[in-house]
């Protein structure tokens, strides 16, 4: 029953749960970064308050937030047939992830930025800052620790739902982990893949702590 | 030209339970070249009036003007220029906690378009002039207070100002530090003839480096003039209040007068340099054969003089208490009575 398929298989398994988590944490802070962004600006105690534009923003992460990701996985299927060309496989389970994670992204990095102290942000007021210096050399630079920590747990969730969208042939480990482990009763190969996925969230939730610890100068 | 001078300045914050006045009507001028100080019990509106200086705080009615320029009537980017000559550090020093030293210093050079390796090596000019020089590569947490104000100092005087606002700069320091902050506060005013604004609560403060101060109680100044001035002839409660507990927060006498003497009447005195060589005081009693409680003494400096200042419990008998007083007075001392109680 193990045979050197089923090795070639986990192995790509990992590569394609890599490949999506991976691309999708990627896509998902390129867009959740300046929502976030304009989520810290537009509040009214930002820099740059905009009621309406907060309120708006607001409304449409919750309301995106609030959609369970396999429902969002299912809706988007013709938005993903249109973007990437087919529904299944690794690179089409990226839209969904992306679309589902960014909003959650934008919310870690709001929380991130609004941590930054209101007086450091006021100092660079007073030394003439614009809006964008105050941004990218205040509050995304002060933020740091607290953002790669975000990062981490994002990564973390993303890779949870990577494996989720196994169930509508994603591949990956969780793709396996159901395929094998689950419809034909090979338990052994749903414990590998098991422990494969803790073992990556292992690594990856240490390596990011160890980041945030490297880059932290106030703690000492 | 006044350095800054404000018109008619109020400002109202709207908040869910109705307005509130922060500032009403203000009106200051603050010479070029000055220290300034501007004082208060905490509420008093002394922290919105110096961001209104800089256009922090807009406000609601009134004028600022730096040199002559209005800020009120500067497009968002002008202003931005305006304030890179108006420098501000305080109570928190609010340094960035994620870069050295010397980043923190080359910080506002790089915010105003001067190159990284350029306002490095002018930062490190700096920080040899607030004595720091071998820090430059710590970061902000592990420097000391006195320190990091020094450090804010040197980021202060970066960007090349013509003024200097320094909020509660000395409040969350031991009164050493605070005694030496001072000096480099001095020092940057004779040398680079910087004009200082100093918010405080503290009359110490004011009394150690100010030329000229403000009192401000409920968002209105009520008493304005050179430091030696108020000290010597406070004529507000306001001023009276703020010379009274003036280091008591340092020097609390637990043992309270003993009240030998039946006085009905207080007075507060104040010697000025030539007065402090003659034993007025002993003299005075030698003179009138009454004696007098003396309640308070002290000794300070103000503006680089020395003054000394005396709480007297006067006799019953009114012709001396009024013999007495005459005779303070030709010896060339500010006599003034004192209603509140001394303690």
């Amino acid at each position: 029953m193990w045979s050197k398929e089923v090795t070639q298989m986990i192995i790509t398994g990992i590569g394609e749960t890599l490949y999506m988590s991976i691309f999708a944490t990627l896509f998902a802070y390129i867009i959740g970064i300046p929502m976030g962004i304009i989520l810290t600006m537009t509040d009214k105690n930002g820099i740059s308050p905009k009621p309406a534009v907060y309120s708006i923003l607001d409304f449409i992460v919750n309301l995106i937030r609030s959609i369970p990701f396999l429902i969002g996985l299912m809706v988007l299927i013709p938005v993903t047939r249109f973007l990437v060309g087919k529904s299944y496989g690794p690179t089409a389970a990226i839209v969904p992830l992306v679309f589902c994670a960014a909003p959650f992204v934008a919310r870690l990095v709001e929380t991130s930025l609004k941590e930054v102290d209101a007086g450091v942000v006021e100092a660079a007021k007073s030394m003439g800052a614009s809006n964008f210096s105050i941004i990218t050399r205040v509050l995304l630079v002060e933020a740091r620790t607290s953002l790669v920590a975000g990062a981490t747990t994002a990564f973390g969730t993303i890779f949870g739902y990577a494996s989720m969208a196994g169930v509508v042939g994603a591949g990956g480990l969780g793709d396996i982990a159901i395929r094998y482990g689950y419809y034909r009763y090979q338990a052994d190969i749903m414990l590998v893949c098991l422990i494969l996925l803790i073992l990556l969230v292992q690594i990856f939730q240490a390596t990011g702590m160890k980041i945030t610890k490297v880059l932290d100068k106030r703690a000492h | 030209m006044a350095a800054i001078e404000v018109r008619n300045l109020s400002k109202t914050f709207l908040q869910k339970d109705g307005k509130v006045e922060a500032l009403k009507n203000i009106n200051l001028c603050i010479e070029a070249g000055d220290i300034f100080g501007i004082i208060g019990m905490s509420g008093a509106g002394k922290s919105t009036l110096v961001r209104c200086l800089n256009y922090l705080e807009r406000p609601t009615e009134g004028q600022v003007l730096i040199h002559g320029v209005e800020l009120g009537g500067l497009s968002e980017k002008e202003l931005r220029k305006e304030r890179s000559k108006i420098s501000m550090i305080f109570q928190h020093f609010n340094l960035l906690m994620q870069k050295n030293v010397l980043d923190n210093i080359a910080f506002p050079l790089i915010v105003n378009g001067t190159k990284k390796k350029e306002a490095r090596e002018q930062a490190r000019k700096l920080l040899e002039t607030v004595g720091l020089g071998e820090k430059e590569n710590s970061y902000p947490a592990q420097l000391s207070g006195g320190q990091k104000q020094r450090v804010a100092i040197a980021r202060a005087l970066a960007s090349n100002p013509d003024i200097l606002l320094c909020d509660e700069a000395t409040s969350a320091l031991d009164p050493q530090t605070t005694a030496s902050i001072l000096e480099l506060l001095q020092e940057i005013n004779e040398k680079l003839g910087i004009t200082i604004v100093i918010i405080t609560h503290q009359m110490a403060v004011v009394r150690e480096i100010c030329k000229n101060v403000a009192i401000v109680e409920d968002g209105e100044i009520v008493e304005e003039g050179a430091v030696e001035e108020i000290f010597a002839h406070p004529k507000t409660d306001a001023a009276k209040a703020l010379l009274y507990n003036d280091g008591s927060e340092e020097n609390v006498s637990p043992i309270k007068p003993v009240e030998l003497l039946h006085e009905t009447e207080k007075i507060r005195i104040v010697f000025s340099e030539n007065s402090a060589f003659e034993p007025v005081i002993a003299n005075m009693i030698l003179q009138l054969h009454t004696p007098v409680n003396i309640l308070k003494a002290d000794t300070k400096n103000v503006g680089g003089i020395a003054k000394g200042e005396m709480i007297l419990g006067l006799p019953e008998n009114k012709e001396i208490r009024n013999a007495m007083k005459q005779y303070l007075r030709d010896k060339g001392l500010a006599v003034e009575e004192v209603v509140n109680n001394v303690e």
